[in-house]
C-alpha cells in the first residue's frame, strides 16, 4: 500500500460470495507484480488437483509504483495454466492496474466456481459477485458494451471479460482487458470460463496524498522526459512492434507456413511499414503511459463481392506477434486477411499466437492426410483466410471432436494425431512466438517460466551475441529472467525496461519510502525466479523431459541449424543451475 | 493577458492521462487522477474518441454567480474565474451550477476541484493536444484554435 509497508490482498470466493481483505506485511519485500502474484499462487494452489478444479486460484497483482510513475501500467496474473498444466503468468495493461490501485488493492485472489454465470464487481470497498446470465455467450466486444451499460459510472473503469472460447473450454482462451489488451498465451480465459466468471469490473476512486512532493516531482519529471524523448522508446510508438517483420524476414527468422521456411515472399505486404502507411487509424495508450504503443488499424470490408460500395468498418489492434501468427505462419500475405483473423480471435477471446500455431500445424497435417477436412468441417490451406476464419469459430464453439482437439493447443492436438514433430512448439507447452533466431530463442522459450519470448529475450540474445558457449547462453538467459522478474514485480511494462535501470528504480522507490539496494534488487530477482521454479517443480514440470519437435531442428534458424545434442546439453546445464538456485532459496 | 485552457487537438490524444496525473499531482497534491480539473476519458469505450472535459472558462461563469461566499469570482481581465480556497465553505453550489458538469468534487477536503488555468497539464501532454490560449479581447483566437484539426506542422 502507498501508506504503509504491506500488501493489501482482496480474496473473493465465487462459490460462497465470501470476501475478505488481508494486509500481508510478509509479502512486502517481494514488492508486487510477479513476486507477490507468484507467492500468492504458491500458497493458494492445489498442486495435485486439475488446473480447472474450482478450488484453483486466479491471482492478480500490481506494484508499489503502479500509476505513480509513467509506464508502470501492468497487472500481473498468475494461475495454473489449463494449456500447459504448470505455472501460468500473464501481463496486461489497459486501465486495470490504475483501477486496482485506486480501489485500494495490491492483489486479488479469486477462488471457487460461481453457481451460474457471474461477474465480479469491485467498486472501491464494495465487492459483489453479480449475475452475468444475459452476458453468457456474448463475444468480447458485446460483453464489454453490455458491462459498460450496466455501470453508468463516470470515471475510468476497467472491464475484463472473456468470449465464447473461454466459456467453451478452449485451452488458450484470453481474458480481454479494455478491448485492445489481453491476458494472453496460457489460458487465463479458460480458467475464467471454468469458474463461470464472465468478467471483472473495477472502479477505484480512493485518493492518496503525496508525501515527498519535491523529490517525487523531480523523479517523475526525469522519467517522463526520458520516456517521451529517448530513442529507446521509438520503436514502440512509431511503427510499433511490427517494425520487426521486414528485418526478421531479411535475416531468415520469420516463421512461415508452419515453419516450413523462415522467409515469406509477402513479408513487405504485411510489414509494419505497410500497416503504418495504409491501415493505421490511431494509437492508444494504457492509463499512465505516454508512449501509446497500441496500434489500431481500420479494417474495411465489403458486404459481399457484388456490393462494391456497401462497406462495414471496424477497428483492430495489431502487433508483430499476431501478424506473424495470422500472416506469415498461415501464408497469408494480405493485411486485410490477417486483420480479419486478428479481429475474429479477439472477439472470440482466443490467443492469437497459439491460434496461429495450431492452425498452421493443422494445415500441414491436412495436406499430409493426417487431419481430415470432413472431420473439422472446413478445408484449411495456406493463404486462405476464409477457411481460417471459419476454423476459429468452429474451435471457439467446440463444434466437433476435431475442433475440440484443436482447442487443446498445438502440443496436445499434434500429439493426439501423432504428428507433434510438425509443430512449432516449445516447453511442451505452446506455440513459439514469431522468431526462429537460434539456440537462445528456443532454449529461452522452452525453459522460460511462462514460455514467452519476453521471459528472457532469447531472440534478442541470438541477434546480439552469436557465438556464445552453451554455459554462457544458459547463464545469460537465467540472469536476464531474474532481472526481468524484478522489473515485472514492480509491474513496469517491459517496453520501458531501458528507462527503468536500477539507479532510476532506486530513486523512484525512495520517493514512496521504499529503500532498496543493488543487492536487494539482485536477491529479490533471484528469489522470485526460485519461487517460480519451485511452483513448476511442484506441478511436475521438468524441461529436460519434454521433447522439442523435429521441425525446429529441420528448419534452419537465423544463426544456422540447431543441433539436438547442443540443446540437450544446454537443458542439462539449465537443470544444474536451477537445482543450485533452488537450494539457495529452499524454504525451511 | 489572462490565459485559458483549450483542447484543440484531441484527435491526437492517445489516452495516456499524463495531463490528469499532472493536475492531480502537481496542482492538487494527490496521486489520484480524480483530483484533476481536467478529465480525459473515452466516449463509447476504447473504440470511441478520446474527449477532454475541461473548464470552458465562461465569459459569465455560472459557478461564480452561484458562489455565496465570494470564493469563486469572475476573473479580471479574462474569461473564467478566480478561486480563493480560504473563502470556500465547501457548500458545493458551484458544482451544481456548472451546466456542463466539469467541476469535480474533492470528498476528502470537501472542496471543488476547479481549473486554475495554470497550464501544468499542457506541459505533460506528449502530443500537443492541449493549449493555453490568451483571452481578454482576443476571443476569436480561441475559436480558431478549437476549429483546427490540421496536423501540427500546419497548425
Amino acid at each position: 500500500m502507498l501508506t504503509k509497508p504491506t500488501i493489501r490482498v482482496l480474496y473473493v470466493d465465487l462459490a460462497s460470495d465470501k470476501v475478505r481483505v488481508e494486509e500481508r506485511d510478509d509479502l512486502f519485500h517481494l514488492l508486487g507484480g510477479t513476486g507477490v502474484a507468484a507467492a500468492l499462487l504458491e500458497e493458494n494452489m492445489k498442486a495435485d488437483a486439475d488446473p480447472l478444479d474450482p478450488a484453483q486460484p486466479i491471482v492478480f497483482a500490481i506494484g508499489p509504483m503502479t500509476m505513480i510513475y509513467p509506464v508502470v501500467t501492468k497487472t500481473i496474473a498468475t494461475f495454473i495454466s489449463p494449456l500447459t498444466g504448470e505455472y501460468g503468468e500473464s501481463h496486461a495493461g489497459g486501465r486495470l492496474a490504475y483501477s486496482l490501485r485506486h480501489a485500494g488493492y495490491d492483489a486479488l485472489v479469486i477462488t471457487g466456481k460461481a453457481a451460474g454465470p457471474a461477474y465480479l464487481s469491485i467498486q472501491d470497498n464494495r465487492i459483489e459477485v453479480r449475475d452475468a446470465g444475459p452476458l453468457w455467450g456474448a463475444d468480447v466486444a458485446e460483453a464489454g458494451r453490455l458491462m459498460r451499460g450496466m455501470h453508468a459510472s463516470p470515471g475510468h473503469r476497467s472491464i475484463m471479460r472473456i468470449g465464447p472460447a473461454g466459456e467453451n473450454g478452449v485451452r488458450y482462451a484470453n481474458v480481454n482487458v479494455e478491448t485492445y489488451r489481453h491476458f494472453g498465451r496460457l489460458g487465463l480465459g479458460t480458467l475464467f470460463g471454468a469458474k463461470k466468471l464472465k468478467g471483472v469490473l473495477t472502479i477505484g476512486t480512493h485518493h492518496w496524498p503525496i508525501k515527498n512532493a519535491r523529490a517525487y516531482r523531480q523523479a517523475y519529471d526525469e522519467i517522463h522526459q526520458r520516456v517521451i524523448s529517448t530513442a529507446a522508446m521509438e520503436k514502440y510508438h512509431e511503427l510499433g512492434t511490427p517494425v520487426n517483420v521486414n528485418p526478421l524476414n531479411a535475416v531468415g527468422a520469420l516463421p512461415t507456413r508452419n515453419l516450413q521456411s523462415t522467409r515469406f515472399e509477402h513479408a513487405p505486404d504485411i510489414s509494419g511499414e505497410a500497416f503504418g502507411e495504409h491501415d493505421l487509424m490511431y494509437k492508444r495508450a494504457c492509463a499512465g503511459c505516454p508512449i501509446g504503443c497500441i496500434h489500431i488499424a481500420l479494417l474495411r470490408q465489403q458486404f459481399g463481392a457484388e456490393n462494391e460500395y456497401e462497406i462495414q468498418s471496424s477497428y483492430v489492434s495489431y502487433d508483430y506477434e499476431p501478424i506473424y501468427a495470422f500472416g506469415s505462419m498461415l501464408g497469408i500475405g494480405t493485411r486485410d486477411g490477417a486483420l480479419r483473423l486478428m479481429e475474429a480471435a479477439d472477439r472470440l477471446g482466443m490467443d492469437a499466437m497459439e491460434s496461429g500455431v495450431v492452425l498452421a500445424w493443422a494445415t500441414e497435417a491436412m495436406d499430409k492426410g493426417i487431419l481430415s477436412e470432413k472431420d473439422l468441417g472446413v478445408r484449411l490451406s495456406f493463404g486462405d483466410a476464409n477457411g481460417y476464419f471459419k476454423a476459429l469459430h468452429l474451435i471457439s464453439e467446440g463444434a466437433n471432436e476435431t475442433a475440440r482437439l484443436l482447442g487443446l493447443g498445438a502440443v496436445q492436438a499434434s500429439r493426439h494425431f501423432g504428428a507433434e514433430d510438425l509443430s512449432f512448439t516449445a516447453g511442451g507447452a505452446q506455440g513459439v512466438a514469431g522468431y526462429h533466431t537460434g539456440y537462445a530463442n528456443i532454449i529461452g522459450h522452452h525453459v522460460g517460466s511462462r514460455h514467452s519470448h519476453l521471459d528472457n529475450a532469447g531472440y534478442s540474445l541470438d541477434q546480439k551475441q552469436r557465438n556464445l558457449s552453451d554455459e554462457e547462453t544458459v547463464d545469460k538467459l537465467i540472469a536476464e529472467e531474474c532481472e526481468r522478474d524484478f522489473v515485472t514485480s514492480l509491474a513496469i511494462c517491459l517496453f520501458a525496461r531501458a528507462i527503468y535501470d536500477r539507479e532510476t528504480v532506486r530513486k523512484a522507490l525512495a520517493t514512496i519510502d521504499i529503500q532498496v539496494s543493488d543487492e536487494d534488487i539482485q536477491r529479490t530477482g533471484r528469489e522470485i525466479y526460485a519461487t517460480k521454479l519451485r511452483i513448476k517443480q511442484k506441478l511436475g514440470y521438468d524441461p529436460t523431459k519434454v521433447k522439442l519437435p523435429k521441425r525446429i531442428f529441420e528448419t534452419t534458424s537465423m544463426n544456422g541449424p540447431i543441433s539436438p545434442a547442443r540443446v540437450d546439453n544446454m537443458l542439462q546445464i539449465y537443470r544444474e543451475r536451477c537445482a543450485a538456485l533452488l537450494a539457495e532459496f529452499t524454504k525451511t | 493577458m489572462a490565459k485559458i485552457l483549450t483542447a484543440p487537438d484531441m484527435g491526437k490524444c492517445i489516452g495516456c492521462y499524463s495531463c490528469m496525473l499532472a493536475c492531480a499531482r502537481f496542482v492538487h497534491g494527490d496521486y489520484s487522477p480524480h483530483k484533476s480539473a481536467i478529465q480525459v476519458r473515452t466516449a463509447g469505450g476504447m473504440e470511441g474518441r478520446m474527449v477532454a472535459d475541461i473548464c470552458r472558462a465562461c465569459a459569465d461563469p455560472r459557478c461564480a454567480a452561484a458562489c455565496p461566499t465570494g470564493a469563486l469570482t469572475p476573473r479580471r481581465g479574462g474569461r473564467g474565474m478566480t478561486y480563493r480556497p480560504k473563502l470556500c465553505t465547501g457548500c458545493g453550489l458551484c458544482v451544481e451550477a456548472c451546466p456542463i458538469h466539469v467541476i469535480g468534487w474533492d470528498s476528502d477536503e470537501e472542496r471543488p476541484i476547479v481549473c486554475i488555468f495554470c497550464g501544468q497539464c499542457v506541459n505533460y501532454c506528449p502530443h500537443g493536444c492541449l493549449q493555453m490560449v490568451e483571452v481578454g479581447d482576443a476571443q476569436p483566437a480561441v475559436r480558431a484554435a478549437e476549429a483546427s484539426t490540421a496536423p501540427a506542422d500546419q497548425a
